[in-house]
C-alpha cells in the first residue's frame, strides 16, 4: 500500500454515517440506564410483549391503523401556535407552542395509549390496567378501552383521587373501573406497584399500559416510539413556518413521556438545544420536590436503572408537586442517558413559578394549559431571557388545564374554599 | 475449582432426611419492633423452622401482598435501617442454629454497594440472598460477588417461565430454587394452584435438586402435600399476620402447628 492510497482514503474515513445516531437507541439500555429488574413472573410477559412491539414494529399494517387513528380520533397532527404576547415576557424570543393539549382526552398522552391498546390487541388480551397520576393518562386508557371493547381498571393513589376528582368522574363515565390505592405515599408511585401487583396475578388475560417512558424493557423504547410522532411533525411544521430549525426544545419532565415524544426527532440536530423542566415542588432546597435528575442519583425502581429520588439505604422518597402528573420520585432511563452524556439539560422549576406562567399563558393568548405543561413554560420564560430575542424556542403544550382548573381556581383564589366562584 | 458449601442447601437437604422436607418461614426485620422481630424469628426456628428468610423492608415492595406491605411499612416508620437487618442476622445466630436467607429487593443492595452488602453479610453469619425482582439475566454482578463471598442465591422461578429461564434458574441458584406457586403476590390462598405441582416437575427437568415452594401457603396440610413433590415449603404472610395479631407466642404456636406438616 502506497502512501498517495493512504492519504486518498483518510479524509473518506470520518463520514457522517460514521456518528452514531441518538435516535437509534432501542433498549433494554440506554448507556448505562434501562434494564429489566423485574420479578419472573412478568418476564415471559415482558417478553411477549417486546416480541410482539418488535414485529408491530416492521408491520406496515400495524403503522398505517395507527396512523388512521391518529388522524381521526385523536386529531393530528396537532397545530403549531406562535404566541407573541407571551412571549414579551420571555426576552421577546420566538415562542412557538405544539399544541398536544388539543388532542382528543387533552394531553400527549393518548399518542402512548393508542399505539399499546393496539398491540395488547394484537396479542389478544382483554383487558387494560393502567397507573395515573393527575388522571390524563387514565383518562386516555379508558378512552382507548371503550374504543376497542376492552375491560379497563385503573389505579390511582388516594391522593390524587382527591385532589383530580374530574378525571375520576371521566374515567368512570368512560366505563372504567378507578381503584384508590392506599398504599405507600398513596401517589403515582404506589399506583404503578399496584398495576404491577394485579399485572402478576392476571397477566394472561391482561396488559399493562404504562403510561411513560419508564418501567422495564421494552417499556422506555416502546412508549418513546409511540410518542416520537409529536417531535417528527414539529420539527417539519417550525421549519416550513420559520425556514430553520429551533434554537431550543422545551417540555416538561414527571416519568418523561411528552419530553421524549418532542425531542426524539431533534436528537441529531446538534444546534439545537434540549430543555426538560422537572417540578421543583416547594424548591430543590427543601425535601419537597420531585426535581428527580437534579437532586436525585442512579438506583432502581419499578424496573428500570435511572435517576430517582431516595434515600441512603435506596428507599424511594416521597416527592411533591402541585402537578399531579409530575410528582413522581423517578424519570425514564432515556432522559437519564440523555442528561448524563450532556444532550439535554434537566432543570428545576418550582410551584409558584409554574403558576405564574400558567396564568401568564391565560390571560396573554387565551389557553389555559395543564399544569404540568405550565412548567415548562416556566422554564421557557427563563430561556427565552437569557437566548434573546433572536432565539425561537419550540414548546410542547402537553396537555389543556381542564383538569385543573379547580387546583387553580383555589391557587388564585377565584374559587372559595366550597369551590364556589367568589362574589 | 472450589465447591461452594450452600449452607442453605445442607439444612434442606438435612430436613429431607429426617423428615418430608423443609420449612422455610419468613419475617420481615424491624416489624413489630427490631428487638421483637428477632425474637420472633428465634421462636421460629425453636418451633421447627429450618431455614429463616428475613426480609429487608423497602418502600416499593411489588411482589408483596397486603400483610407484608402493611408489615414492612411498619417497619419502616419505626425507623428500621439497612443496617438493622445484618445486626438482626447477628444477633439471631447467637441464639439459633439455623440458616438466614435476607429476602431484598434490589435497590437497597445496589446503594449499599453489591460488595459491600456480602461482605457484610457474611460478617454478621448471613447465609445469602433472596431476590424477588432480580433475575439471573439482570444479576451479573450478584453472580460474580456471590460466587467470590460463597453467599447462597436463590433466584424465583415461576408458573409463566419458559424452559430456557428455568434452566437459568436451577442453573444459578444456590441454596434452592424459589418456586413461584401460582401467579401473584405474596398472601395465603385457601387453593394452591395445581401450577405448583407442574412448576416443580418441570425444574425437575431441569436438573433442580434443591427446590422450595412459596406464596400462598399457610396451613399444615398445604406443607404436608407440597413436601410430597418439592424439597421445602415457605411461609410468609401467615407468619406475618400471626406475628401481628398476637406477638411472638403466637407465631411459635403457628411455626410448631405449620412445622407438623413435615413430619413423614
Amino acid at each position: 500500500m502506497t502512501d498517495t492510497t493512504q492519504t486518498s482514503t483518510t479524509p473518506a474515513a470520518p463520514t457522517p454515517d460514521a456518528a452514531p445516531s441518538l435516535r437509534a437507541e432501542a433498549g433494554p439500555f440506554f448507556g448505562e440506564f434501562g434494564g429489566r429488574f423485574m420479578p419472573e413472573s412478568l418476564i415471559a410477559a415482558l417478553d411477549e410483549l417486546d416480541e410482539a412491539y418488535q414485529l408491530a414494529k416492521l408491520d406496515p399494517e400495524f403503522h398505517r391503523e395507527l396512523a388512521e387513528l391518529g388522524r381521526t380520533y385523536t386529531g393530528r397532527p396537532s397545530i403549531l401556535t406562535e404566541v407573541p404576547r407571551f412571549a414579551r415576557h420571555a426576552g421577546g424570543a420566538r415562542i412557538i407552542l405544539k399544541r398536544e393539549d388539543l388532542n382528543h382526552t387533552g394531553s400527549h398522552k393518548i399518542n402512548n395509549v393508542l399505539g399499546q391498546a393496539l398491540l395488547a390487541k394484537r396479542i389478544g388480551k382483554k383487558r387494560l390496567i393502567a397507573e395515573t397520576g393527575a388522571g390524563q393518562h387514565g383518562v386516555a386508557t379508558a378512552t382507548a378501552a371503550a374504543l376497542f371493547g376492552m375491560e379497563c381498571v385503573v389505579y390511582m393513589g388516594e391522593v390524587d383521587t382527591e385532589r383530580q376528582a374530574l378525571n375520576v368522574a371521566r374515567m368512570r363515565l368512560l366505563g372504567a373501573e378507578v381503584v384508590p390505592v392506599a398504599s405507600g405515599t398513596r401517589t403515582l408511585k404506589d399506583a404503578l406497584n399496584e398495576a404491577f401487583r394485579d399485572w402478576v396475578a392476571n397477566v394472561e388475560s391482561t396488559h399493562y399500559l404504562l403510561g411513560t417512558v419508564a418501567g422495564p424493557h421494552p417499556f422506555p423504547a416502546m412508549v418513546r416510539d409511540f410518542v416520537k410522532v409529536i417531535g417528527e411533525e414539529a420539527r417539519q411544521q417550525v421549519i416550513d413556518l420559520t425556514g430553520s430549525l429551533p434554537d431550543a426544545v422545551t417540555a416538561c419532565v414527571g416519568g418523561g413521556s411528552n419530553a421524549i415524544g418532542i425531542f426524539h426527532a431533534f436528537l441529531d440536530d446538534p444546534s439545537v438545544k434540549l430543555f426538560g423542566y422537572e417540578a421543583a415542588g416547594l424548591g430543590v432546597d427543601t425535601p419537597q420536590h420531585a426535581a428527580t435528575i437534579t437532586k436525585g442519583r442512579p438506583g432502581v425502581l419499578h424496573g428500570s436503572r435511572s435517576f430517582m429520588l431516595q434515600d441512603e439505604d435506596g428507599q424511594t422518597l416521597d416527592s411533591h408537586s402541585i402537578s399531579a402528573g409530575l410528582d413522581y420520585p423517578g424519570v425514564g432511563p432515556e432522559h437519564a442517558w440523555l442528561s448524563s452524556i450532556g444532550r439535554a439539560q434537566y432543570l428545576p422549576v418550582t410551584d409558584s413559578a409554574a403558576m405564574a406562567a400558567f396564568r401568564l399563558l391565560c390571560t396573554t393568548e387565551g389557553i389555559i394549559p395543564a399544569i404540568e405543561s405550565a412548567h415548562a413554560l416556566a422554564g421557557t420564560i427563563e430561556l427565552g431571557r437569557e437566548l434573546g430575542p433572536d432565539a425561537t424556542i419550540l414548546v410542547n403544550l402537553s396537555g389543556r388545564g381542564d383538569k385543573d382548573v379547580e387546583t387553580a381556581g383555589h391557587y388564585f383564589d377565584v374559587l372559595d374554599e366550597q369551590g364556589n366562584a367568589r362574589t | 475449582m472450589t465447591t461452594i458449601v450452600s449452607p442453605v442447601g445442607s439444612a434442606i437437604a438435612r430436613a429431607n432426611s429426617d423428615r418430608s422436607g423443609a420449612l422455610v418461614g419468613y419475617l420481615p426485620v424491624g416489624f413489630p419492633t427490631l428487638d421483637a422481630s428477632i425474637d420472633a424469628a428465634v421462636a421460629l426456628v425453636e418451633n421447627g423452622v429450618d431455614v429463616l428468610e428475613l426480609g429487608l423492608p423497602y418502600s416499593d415492595p411489588v411482589m408483596d401482598g397486603p400483610v407484608i406491605q402493611a408489615a414492612t411499612v411498619q417497619a419502616l416508620k419505626n425507623g428500621t435501617r439497612l443496617g438493622d437487618a445484618f445486626r438482626a442476622v447477628e444477633r439471631i445466630r447467637a441464639r439459633v442454629d439455623a440458616p438466614v436467607l435476607l429476602m431484598t429487593y434490589w435497590n437497597p443492595v445496589l446503594q449499599y454497594g453489591v460488595d459491600r452488602f456480602a461482605d457484610d453479610l457474611v460478617s454478621a453469619g448471613g447465609a445469602g440472598l433472596i431476590t424477588p425482582d432480580l433475575t439471573v439475566d439482570s444479576g451479573a454482578d450478584w453472580l460474580v460477588t456471590s460466587d467470590r463471598t460463597g453467599l447462597d442465591r436463590v433466584f424465583l422461578a415461576a408458573p409463566t417461565s419458559t424452559d430456557e429461564r428455568l434452566r437459568l434458574a436451577v442453573e444459578h441458584s444456590r441454596g434452592f430454587v424459589y418456586t413461584v406457586s401460582t401467579m401473584g403476590i405474596t398472601g395465603a390462598r385457601a387453593d394452591l394452584d395445581a401450577a405448583a405441582r407442574t412448576l416443580v416437575t418441570r425444574l425437575r427437568e431441569q436438573g433442580a435438586e434443591s427446590l422450595a415452594v412459596g406464596i400462598g401457603i399457610s396451613t399444615a396440610e398445604q406443607i404436608a402435600e407440597i413436601l410430597g413433590y418439592a424439597d421445602g415449603a415457605i411461609v410468609g404472610s401467615a407468619l406475618v399476620k400471626a406475628l401481628a395479631d398476637g406477638g411472638v407466642p403466637a407465631v411459635g404456636r403457628l411455626a410448631a402447628t405449620l412445622a407438623g406438616g413435615t413430619a413423614r
